[in-house]
């Protein structure tokens, strides 16, 4: 019995936790893969970028990390769509792997304006150790956590309803099934491209917040959670949103879960190979079924 | 005289490490220059090159596996041929699908590589890396053993910009820049597209495998650092754009040009107060990207465009 309350403390509740972050960031992917049509590599450091936004409100103003969060998303939003315009709209005519060395190089761009500005020493969003919260006697929870996949579910709710409920949603999920059928439709695509990376940089930001909540606020982390959050979006078929959802999700448990002693005592899969298992599953998914789970796009 | 015999060191190391990332930038030159595919895992192979030619050249130690104490020429072809076959694997699942695949799925590989490096303790030492790497000729007396390896590393350099040469302007080159230029013709020349994208992911990577041999034995040591995405994979890609991709002459001299701004410029920052040493680093590494992002805009041919192969009457004039 106690066995299933560590499964369930250590590794199901962290493996729910990262999956709803990689889930945030792997929509911003999915939605720039499926819309622009490139593989954002910077994608891992506006995830990076948010963190220290929420970090310098949190230090200046004393704000709680969860009341930072939104204005951290919004600053976010505004730098995406500023290397969107400098940077990105300069090659929407140019063969689209353009775009992805121009990203590979605005990784690095924007790293090193995140170090030189704050420094490479490890930041807390939170001080102090709160007191986990326990369920019939054996399962605990820390409030952080409980705020993390709620804060994450909430603004995965509000993407749905953004996609499906309004006009530009429509006008997005439409240029992501097919581009020149939305173009002969009267669809401002420039627009489009704009409200893409308005969601796709404030979910960045969003997830980085978390990820920065539930660990701490680090130079590499964005980039660390990079390889996942692509294979969360390749695993839930690129161009779906909702696919990156739950491709996040499976992410992020798998990661956890890999490490549970399943086979005898010692870890199925040694702790120092978390990290590798994103990539196994991704390899996976592109031999098997390169489409995604919910079938999106294969360029 | 001090002070000449200084900076003749310094040259030569600079040269060294130049030619170390020209082997590297002709690699990638053959990836995306000729064949077109976005490899940004490129410290990956570098790595591999490394550990294999350190694990096979040391002295046995109770510290890693090895202790073969192979012979150098053996060891370069091991490190090719393993840098290859991982190529090979990772071509295998990702070139059928469009270069964003191949992109993300090398950096991945680059990543587990780094983690199998530093995880496996038992074989590799972990992040302690491996040491006392032997040199050729670093038995002759000083500088002339600095002045034998960097003889061999421009060996190297000339012998793959030849190969090279020879092989983009041969049929084999001709089909991969009409495969860049238009793919579905290629097809219907009955050409197998797959093949050809599959030669020169694993031809590169070679050549990357060769470089990551170099630098163990330049650096005479090894660590999970070595694929480093900044210094091993980006680096490498401003020096083909700024260079030219699909020339190797711009590949060669983008290597020696980026490595030696990158170089001098370290100079220049570690002079500065400790403190701002370190955060004008950081300043470094935005130059250099926004040199890549001003290339990548405005010229996007480099420095040497690439040269179309001729039509063979011309040929005949200039041989």
């Amino acid at each position: 019995m106690y066995a299933l309350y560590d499964f369930i403390n250590f590794h199901f509740i962290p493996g729910l936790v990262l999956g709803s972050i990689y889930a945030l960031g792997a929509i911003g992917v999915t939605l720039t893969f499926g819309i622009l049509r490139f593989a954002n590599f910077a994608h891992g450091e506006s995830m990076t970028l948010g963190a220290y936004f929420a970090w310098s409100l949190v230090a200046v103003f004393g704000l709680h990390p969860m009341a930072a969060l939104p204005i951290a998303m919004a600053l976010t939003a505004v730098v995406s769509i500023g290397i969107d315009r400098g940077f990105y709209r300069p090659f929407r005519v140019a063969p689209t792997i353009m775009l992805v060395i121009a990203s590979f190089g605005m990784m690095l761009m924007v790293r090193s304006v995140i170090q030189f500005s704050w420094g490479v020493q490890l930041k807390s969003l939170q001080t102090g150790i709160q007191p986990p919260m326990v369920l019939f006697d054996a399962i605990r929870i820390s409030p952080k956590h409980v705020i993390i996949v709620g804060a994450a579910l909430l603004l995965m709710l509000i993407v749905h309803l953004i996609l499906s409920r309004t006009k530009m949603g429509k006008a997005m999920r439409a240029m992501s099934d097919s581009p020149e059928l939305a173009k002969l439709t009267g669809i401002d695509t420039e627009q489009v491209i704009r409200n893409t990376w308005i969601i796709g940089g404030a979910l960045a930001g969003a997830a980085g917040v978390l990820l920065a909540y539930d660990t701490h606020v680090e130079t590499m982390m964005g980039f660390q959670v990079l390889l996942p959050t692509f294979a969360a979006a390749i695993l839930g078929g690129i161009g779906k949103p909702y696919g990156a959802m739950l491709g996040g999700l499976i992410i992020g448990l798998a990661e956890e879960l890999s490490t549970y002693p399943w086979i005898g005592d010692a870890p199925l899969v040694s702790p120092g190979y978390k990290a590798g298992v994103a990539f196994v599953l991704m390899i996976g998914i592109l031999l098997w079924r390169p489409s995604g789970i919910l079938r999106g796009r294969v360029f | 005289m001090d002070a000449l015999y200084g900076y003749g060191l310094y040259a030569i190391s600079l040269l060294t490490m130049g030619g170390i990332y020209a082997v590297l930038c002709l690699g990638l030159n053959v990836q995306w220059g000729f064949a077109g595919l976005f490899n940004a895992g490129i410290g990956g192979f570098f790595a591999i090159g490394a550990y294999v030619t350190a694990l096979l050249t040391t002295a046995p130690s109770a510290r890693h596996i090895g202790g073969f104490e192979i012979n150098t020429l053996v060891a370069y072809a091991c490190s090719m041929v393993a840098a290859g076959l991982i190529a090979w694997g990772v071509g295998k699942v990702c070139l059928r699908l469009r270069s964003d695949y191949l992109a993300i799925a090398t950096i991945g590989a680059a990543e587990v590589v780094r983690l199998i490096f530093k995880n496996e303790t038992d074989y590799t030492n972990g992040p302690r890396g491996v040491s006392a790497i032997p040199k050729p000729f670093e038995t002759l007396p000083e500088p002339w053993n600095h002045v034998a390896f960097l003889a061999i590393v421009l060996v190297a350099v000339g012998l793959a910009f030849w190969a090279l040469q020879i092989a983009q302007r041969a049929p084999w080159g001709r089909v991969m820049t009409a495969i860049r230029e238009n793919e579905p013709a290629v097809r219907a020349a009955g050409k197998d597209v797959e093949q050809f994208r599959m030669e020169g992911f694993v031809l590169g990577a070679m050549l990357m495998g060769l470089a990551g041999a170099f630098m163990a034995q330049y650096l005479k040591f090894v660590d999970p650092n070595v694929s480093d995405p900044l210094t091993a994979t980006f680096l490498v890609w401003v020096m083909l754009v700024v260079g030219g991709s699909a020339n190797n002459k711009g590949a060669v001299l983008g290597a020696l040009l980026i490595w030696t701004l990158w170089s001098a410029s370290e100079i220049v920052t570690g002079r500065l107060p400790d403190d701002w040493a370190v955060r004008t680093a950081y300043v470094r590494i935005f130059l250099i990207g926004l040199m890549l992002q001003i290339f990548l805009q405005k010229y996007p041919l480099g420095i040497f465009p690439e040269q179309r192969p001729k039509p063979p009457r011309s040929t005949r004039e200039s041989a």
